[in-house]
């Protein structure tokens, strides 16, 4: 999807771009630890963890109990005394067991404690849905910690940021929440071979446009990709931004293209209300309603629990066509 | 059993320090100057004076709302506590804490929190990354009875019994959680049982005798040592003062539930007054010794209350420091 400068770049699934982000950090940093459920099974992590285990051992690749609560809790308090955990949550619907370490524990902890004491950990949630998995095996809820003071949140779409914003994440001295897709994992893209960082909080512009602009997140970024292409053989010219960082999202770039294009639509793999979508939506009217010729419309999944039948799921997660829908949508109204 | 003079005048200054310290705040807490809660744990001082007293400064602890006498006695300053407690920008927490949040990496206290139960895994967290980078040295959860409601001190249980991490967990049991007594949330099971399951080393002892809580405290850091963690232990004791603040029945909507008689009773097993009486009858310690330490903390706290009151409190323009390392 986007090419990388280095010349020793190369063709690698996402989900094996987080793979080598773990080897070269936990080969670089013995403070860095992988632990969670599933660490030592395909079948939880896809192949992210493929020979961790048979490298670095049972001491700092662990496999957990079902006690997402005690485990997460753990990653913090070992990160608190100078380890780098990478927590790993291989559904993200099982976070919710683990609220307190995150919400109140890690994402207060340097500011209660007056910059004192400090948490360089990266929770890691996979969004895990479809196949007819039903409510509580389908969430994204990157929007609940978005809104917690003291978090960052990160979702990389492609393999190249999938790397270097681990690494990032791994880092970076403070909580971060790093969120993939499964349906992210196979996809293949140039990454280089070296360690790297993308910035937290840095967009990037897959593509050039001047009639509107999508903002999109994670799995949305590879709609609306295949949605631009499709609108510009119909004369519309999309400028996409993919924004990697859901907290602190790029203000910078997303105002320069607002004030460029006048339209925003944003592409959010969450719930459309009270999200990434709304607050993007809220940031711009805000910061940009000179340019807006007319209102930001939001492409996200209905307010709806997920459902199981294929066919409901079929009505439920939205697809290229909705992204040009609502293209056409802010085109009508200027 | 054997115990240096050394020892013997640690414990009556770390305990006498944390009862002098608690004490003090209960006229500034009535009459407003203090507001943050703070949950006194005057009465309950040789738990946590007899547990510090065998950790070595790079052994971890994590605390509680009730969290004062752990700072103070695994070594944290007296002035940085007390300006905390006034949430002056000199504390512990440069104020953003308050009474519920104080600590002291340097001396081991890595930090307390008021989510009950909430810092359980984050000793296991610590008792993990010892583990994992090889290290003599073990974790120290301190925790209430309320706290053995939540299920995240099982799973706490469970994993480091699983991993044999070095971790002690203490189980400050004052029979009452907030205004419940134990009774109402608990079957009639002694509280240590619950870690028997787990195959954990478990024992009951009197919170109030500070010579046997320092040594069920060393046995336990012993067997944690030995990879032999971790370690569960119960220390009966009861908090003299209000849940929060001095007196439940002045401050709060809630009254103070339990019977005159039972806080009596409790009055009488002061672990200040019982170690004095052993000192002495003992001719452990001379009463004059006991007397100068009595003056030099009454001083230290004094003086903790001059430097704070009179230091500042942080400044609103600086908000936003802190969010992010």
């Amino acid at each position: 999807m986007n090419s990388t400068n280095s010349k020793n770049a190369r063709t690698l699934q996402y989900c094996l771009a987080i793979n080598e982000a773990l080897h070269q950090e936990m080969d670089r940093d013995p403070s860095v630890l992988i632990i969670g459920q599933g660490v030592k099974s395909p079948w939880y992590v896809g192949n992210t963890a493929l020979g961790l285990l048979e490298k670095f051992g049972t001491r700092r690749v662990i496999d957990t109990p079902v006690s997402e609560n005690a485990m997460t809790g753990a990653a913090v308090g070992a990160a608190i005394v100078g380890m780098r955990p990478v927590l790993i949550h291989p559904r993200m619907d099982f976070m919710m067991y683990a609220m307190d370490p995150i919400i109140n524990q890690a994402a207060n902890w340097h500011y209660m404690n007056g910059g004192r004491g400090k948490v360089p950990v990266v929770i890691w949630g996979i969004v895990n849905r479809g196949g007819e998995q039903g409510a509580q095996h389908s969430q994204a809820i990157h929007g609940i910690f978005a809104h917690v003071p003291g978090l960052k949140v990160v979702m990389p779409a492609t393999p190249s940021d999938a790397k270097g914003l681990m690494v990032s994440a791994i880092r970076d001295d403070n909580p971060v929440m790093y969120i993939d897709d499964r349906w992210l994992h196979n996809v293949k893209g140039s990454v280089p071979e070296e360690p790297y960082e993308i910035p937290i909080g840095k967009a990037t512009r897959i593509r050039d446009g001047k009639d509107v602009t999508i903002a999109s997140i994670s799995y949305m970024s590879l709609l609306s990709l295949k949605a631009a292409e499709e609108l510009s053989c119909r004369g519309i010219d999309v400028e996409l931004l993919d924004m990697r960082s859901v907290k602190p999202f790029d203000k910078d770039l997303l105002l320069e293209s607002v004030e460029k294009t006048g339209r925003l639509i944003v592409a959010d793999v969450g719930w459309q209300s009270f999200g990434f979508a709304a607050e993007l939506s809220a940031f711009v009217s805000e910061a940009a309603f000179g340019f807006l010729k007319s209102p930001v419309v939001r492409v996200a999944l209905p307010d709806l629990p997920t459902p199981a039948a294929r066919t409901l799921e079929e009505a439920y997660f939205p697809k290229v066509d909705n992204i040009v829908t609502a293209v056409h949508k802010v085109m009508g109204k200027s | 059993m054997e115990h240096t003079v050394t020892l013997l005048e640690r414990l009556y200054r770390t305990m006498l320090t944390i009862r002098l310290c608690e004490e003090s705040l209960v006229d500034l807490i009535l009459n407003g100057e203090i507001r943050t809660p703070c949950h006194l744990c005057s009465g309950q001082e040789a738990i946590a004076a007899g547990v510090c007293a065998t950790l070595k400064p790079e052994d971890y602890i994590f605390g509680n709302h009730r969290s004062h006498g752990h700072y103070l006695a695994k070594g944290g300053s007296i002035r940085d506590l007390i300006s905390e407690i006034y949430c002056r920008d000199t504390g512990c927490c440069r104020g953003r804490g308050g009474s519920m949040h104080v600590l002291s990496p340097d001396v081991g206290m890595w930090g307390a929190a008021p989510i009950v139960a909430g810092t359980i895994s984050l000793a296991l967290g610590a008792a993990l990354a010892i583990q994992t980078r090889n290290q003599g040295r073990v974790a120290v959860s301190f925790f209430g009875d309320g706290a053995t409601g939540e299920g995240v001190l099982y799973e706490s249980m469970n994993f480091a019994a699983l991993r044999k991490l070095p971790l002690i967990f203490v189980c400050e049991n004052n029979f009452y959680s907030t205004h419940m007594p134990i009774r109402e949330c608990r079957p009639d099971v002694p509280i240590f049982k619950i870690a028997e399951p787990f195959g954990i080393d478990s024992r009951q002892s009197d919170g109030n005798d500070v010579l046997i809580v320092y040594k069920e405290a060393s046995r336990a850091r012993e067997l944690c040592l030995k990879g032999e963690g971790p370690v569960f232990l119960e220390f009966l004791t009861y908090r003299l003062r209000g849940h929060v603040g001095p007196d439940d029945n002045i401050q709060g909507c809630h009254t103070d539930i339990r019977p005159d008689c039972e806080v009596l009773e409790w009055q009488k097993k002061d672990p200040i007054l019982r170690f004095e009486r052993y000192l002495i009858e003992e001719s452990l310690l001379d009463e004059r010794v006991l007397q100068q330490i009595k003056e030099q903390v009454e001083e230290e706290v004094k003086e903790g209350h001059l430097y704070a009151s009179s230091c500042s409190f942080p400044r609103g323009s600086d908000l936003d420091r802190y969010v992010f390392r």
